[in-house]
């Protein structure tokens, strides 16, 4: 095939450049920064009595030892001081010397060591972003206010994705998500795109984007497609999903076949191509309905649940590898599979587009879509009450 | 507030170093035993006449002070331990004189020991505090110098200091240490070499950080009989503040815990900042010096430069100022950084000095820093010494 790029001349005993992570000690209440920062929310502890917002995370206000409930805050700051950090000790930073932090005052009220942007300059206003760095923990990052983020900046990629001259592999091209989603990723500049084809789907036709065959459900051509790619591999989207109403054992089988063990197959074979690249993910689409059960759909909904779980621990599994494990969770698809189900339903292209913001956003979880968004917010506020709504 | 009381009979002597090494196979427990033998060896005291001891270090986990008694053989009656590092100098003596004012203890060892192995410095920063770890650390790892050099950015913009300000300070310590055989650094250090150092943390450049080093200071707070016994010479305590985590609105630091309690400071003392003859500041880096001038009484906050500017820190200058070096030339051995600035404030009112002595010498003001947990240094202590 002509549009095949030609394999890597690679040196077998040539040295691995070795990927470290930044220091990633943290006590709990930092965690709980980072399982907000996931989302891509900006929040700080505020004292529950008093209404003093507190940072860095602390156990009790001290102002008034009430607790702390973590709450959206506004963004803006000024930046008060800087330094250009041109030595250390640490591994992971000596790697991107000289690194820029600053000391800003937050709208919110308390100062805070942030990374900063290029062009923010001291006494200028600042908008803050609460990102995760590459050891999946919090990290405030301060933009000039009004800035669009510049993905060439060293710093402020390490904290997203680039799709701009990735190599991608999107697992199920032959499903109008999957399409959307290598169409997006073509459209953001990604450099290579290798789309999966299940058959008997067949590849539809888009330009600079190579097809290859590729069922989840089989171990050698999960292998084969991987083997096939050869070079780097950045970021890998994985779309494929089985979805039928009901709960036909057959059905439920094949849903965990495509879903649960799919996911198994092609994180087992690509976690290692992803843990030596300079900036790597992977993605899955995945349904709301793994939060919580939707009634219509109970064996896919299963499958999507011990998905959900599974993805938690590659995730885990790739925190010290430098690479991102993003849950893009998504509602009913605008799509064959959702024929019955009434509106509002989310467009393929919708999901396309979630991808790559997901990625250049930094963002390790995302709902994309009404539905999603508010399946998570009611299962963040009544993981209880939300299973029993959904299921009446 | 309640007038305090004086440090009547209480009398502070014997300060010992044991000379500071760049790396030490040794530790903490190591170094701790040899400044004791070296209190031991000035003093003519056993070991058991010890009845009080104070430790200060960051190296000897995982024991504390508890750890260090029974290490040593010591059994006192009375037993501190302090996780202050640049502020448990004055720390130490100001609760070894109430112990001894009030008889707790009689003879109280006051201690800082660290040692400093090929990878101290990284692994003492890793596991320093709870807020380092969660927003400092990851943003560049910097450690210390980072910090400070956001503080000193601040510092330089809002009061007009210069590298040239910082410089001369650094260089008038280290022309102070020349004369010192237990600094570190006693090469000549001048101003132009000091303003083309490598940058480390902007505008922190080399010059402007300590060295880590391993090493030991101790000292005796006992009361006037017993030194007399002993026939050691002696330092009165005149007066002592400390102030922890002040000013915390402030949104970076600019300056410290001294500046809430200078008054009470002087007040007690009896005296004001013309009657001191030597000042022995905590000096991780230059522009905590400076505050130091302001916030102690020696100038008003933000006429630091020209204060700097018009005055000679020498040894025998207007103001000689950190007499031995300090720990910008005669290293930092961790807490016992914390400990230099009282043993040289006592060597030279002593007539003990290390090096050369400040002429007519009577009266020594020491002050700590210590410990930066998040943004700032928390800590701050300072001391009026007078010859007896």
């Amino acid at each position: 095939m002509s549009l095949r790029p030609k394999p890597e001349k690679r040196d077998p005993l040539a040295r691995k450049v070795e990927r470290h992570v930044p220091p990633g000690q943290r006590s709990r209440a930092a965690h709980a920064l980072a399982a907000r920062a996931a989302t891509g929310r900006f929040v700080l502890q505020q004292c529950a009595d008093c209404q003093a917002v507190t940072y860095p995370p602390r156990d009790v206000c001290p102002q008034c030892w009430g607790d702390l409930v973590w709450q959206d805050q506004p963004r803006g700051a000024t930046l008060l001081a800087e330094t250009t950090i041109r030595a250390t000790t640490d591994l992971y930073f000596r790697q991107l010397l000289p690194w820029r932090i600053g000391t800003v005052a937050l709208d919110a009220g308390p100062t805070a060591i942030a990374h900063l942007s290029p062009t923010l300059a001291v006494g200028a206003r600042a908008e803050i972003r609460l990102m995760l760095d590459k050891g999946g923990n919090a990290a405030l990052f301060a933009l000039a206010a009004g800035e669009t983020p510049d993905m060439t900046d060293t710093q402020w990629r390490e904290f997203v994705v680039p799709v701009r001259g990735s190599t991608v592999l999107v697992t199920d091209a032959g499903h109008p998500v999957g399409r959307a989603v290598v169409e997006a990723l073509k459209a953001a500049g990604a450099a290579s795109i290798v789309a999966g084809i299940a058959p008997p789907a067949t590849a539809p036709a888009i330009e600079g984007v190579r097809f290859v065959s590729l069922d989840l459900t089989d171990t050698r051509s999960v292998s084969e497609c991987l083997t096939d790619i050869a070079g780097p591999l950045d970021i890998v989207v994985n779309t494929a999903r089985f979805v039928r109403p009901g709960q036909g054992l057959l059905d439920q089988k094949r849903a965990l076949d495509v879903g649960v063990l799919g996911l198994l197959r092609l994180t087992q074979g690509c976690g290692p191509m992803l843990r030596g690249r300079p900036s790597a993910a992977f993605v899955d689409v995945i349904s709301a309905t793994a939060l919580a059960p939707d009634a219509a759909y109970p064996a896919f909904s299963a499958a999507e649940a011990a998905r959900l779980s599974l993805l938690h621990s590659f995730r885990h599994e790739m925190r010290g590898a430098n690479a991102r494990v993003i849950s893009l969770l998504v509602g009913a698809v605008d799509d064959a599979d959702h024929q019955s189900v009434p509106l509002p339903k989310v467009a393929p292209a919708r999901i396309g587009k979630g991808v790559v913001e997901a990625l250049e956003q930094g963002l390790e979880t995302h709902c994309i879509g009404d539905t999603a968004t508010e399946a998570m917010q009611r299962w963040s506020a009544d993981p209880a009450l939300f299973i029993r709504e959904n299921s009446l | 507030m309640r007038k305090r009381l004086r440090y009547d009979d209480v009398v502070v002597c014997a300060p010992v170093t044991v000379p500071y090494e760049r790396y030490s196979t040794q530790t903490a427990h190591w170094w701790a035993g040899k400044a004791l033998r070296a209190l031991s060896q000035a003093t003519g005291l056993e070991r058991d006449a010890i009845d009080g001891f104070c430790f200060a270090s960051f190296s000897a986990g995982p024991d504390t002070a508890v750890g260090m008694i029974q290490h040593l053989g010591l059994s006192p009656r009375w037993l501190d331990h302090l996780p202050t590092g640049g502020a448990s100098g004055v720390m130490a003596l100001r609760r070894a004189a109430r112990a001894v004012q009030c008889g707790d203890a009689e003879v109280v060892a006051c201690v800082a020991a660290d040692t400093n192995q090929l990878d101290s410095f990284r692994k003492t920063l890793a596991n320093f505090s709870r807020f380092s770890q969660d927003a400092v650390y990851p943003y560049g790892f910097g450690g210390p110098n980072a910090t400070f050099a956001l503080i000193t950015d601040n510092y330089m913009r809002q009061y007009g200091v210069t590298r040239e300000d910082f410089g001369k300070l650094c260089v008038a310590q280290r022309q102070n240490a020349r004369s010192n055989p237990l600094a570190l650094q006693r090469g000549e250090l001048t101003l132009e070499a000091y303003l083309k150092a490598r940058p480390i943390s902007d505008p922190v450049h080399l010059y402007d950080c300590v060295m880590p080093c391993a090493g030991a200071e101790a000292f005796l707070v006992t009361t006037a009989k017993v030194a007399e016994r002993l026939g050691l010479q002696t330092v009165r305590v005149l007066s002592t503040i400390e102030r922890h985590n002040a000013y915390p609105d402030d949104l970076v630091q600019w300056r410290g815990g001294w500046a809430m309690d200078v008054d009470d400071l002087w007040r007690m003392a009896g005296i004001g900042p013309q009657d001191i003859d030597t000042l022995q500041v905590y000096d991780d880096y230059p522009v905590i010096v400076a505050m130091q001038l302001e916030d102690l009484g020696f100038c008003a906050k933000g006429d630091v430069a020209q204060f700097i500017r018009r005055t000679n820190f020498g040894i025998d200058g207007d103001l000689p100022l950190n007499t031995n070096g300090g720990q910008l030339s005669a290293g930092q051995a961790g807490a016992a950084g914390g400990f230099q600035n009282m043993t040289e404030g006592l060597r030279q009112i002593l007539r003990q000095p290390l090096g050369d002595q400040v002429p007519n010498a009577r009266r020594s003001l020491v002050s700590g820093f210590g410990l930066v947990n998040y943004d700032r240094g928390v800590c701050t202590a300072a001391a009026i010494l007078e010859a007896a």
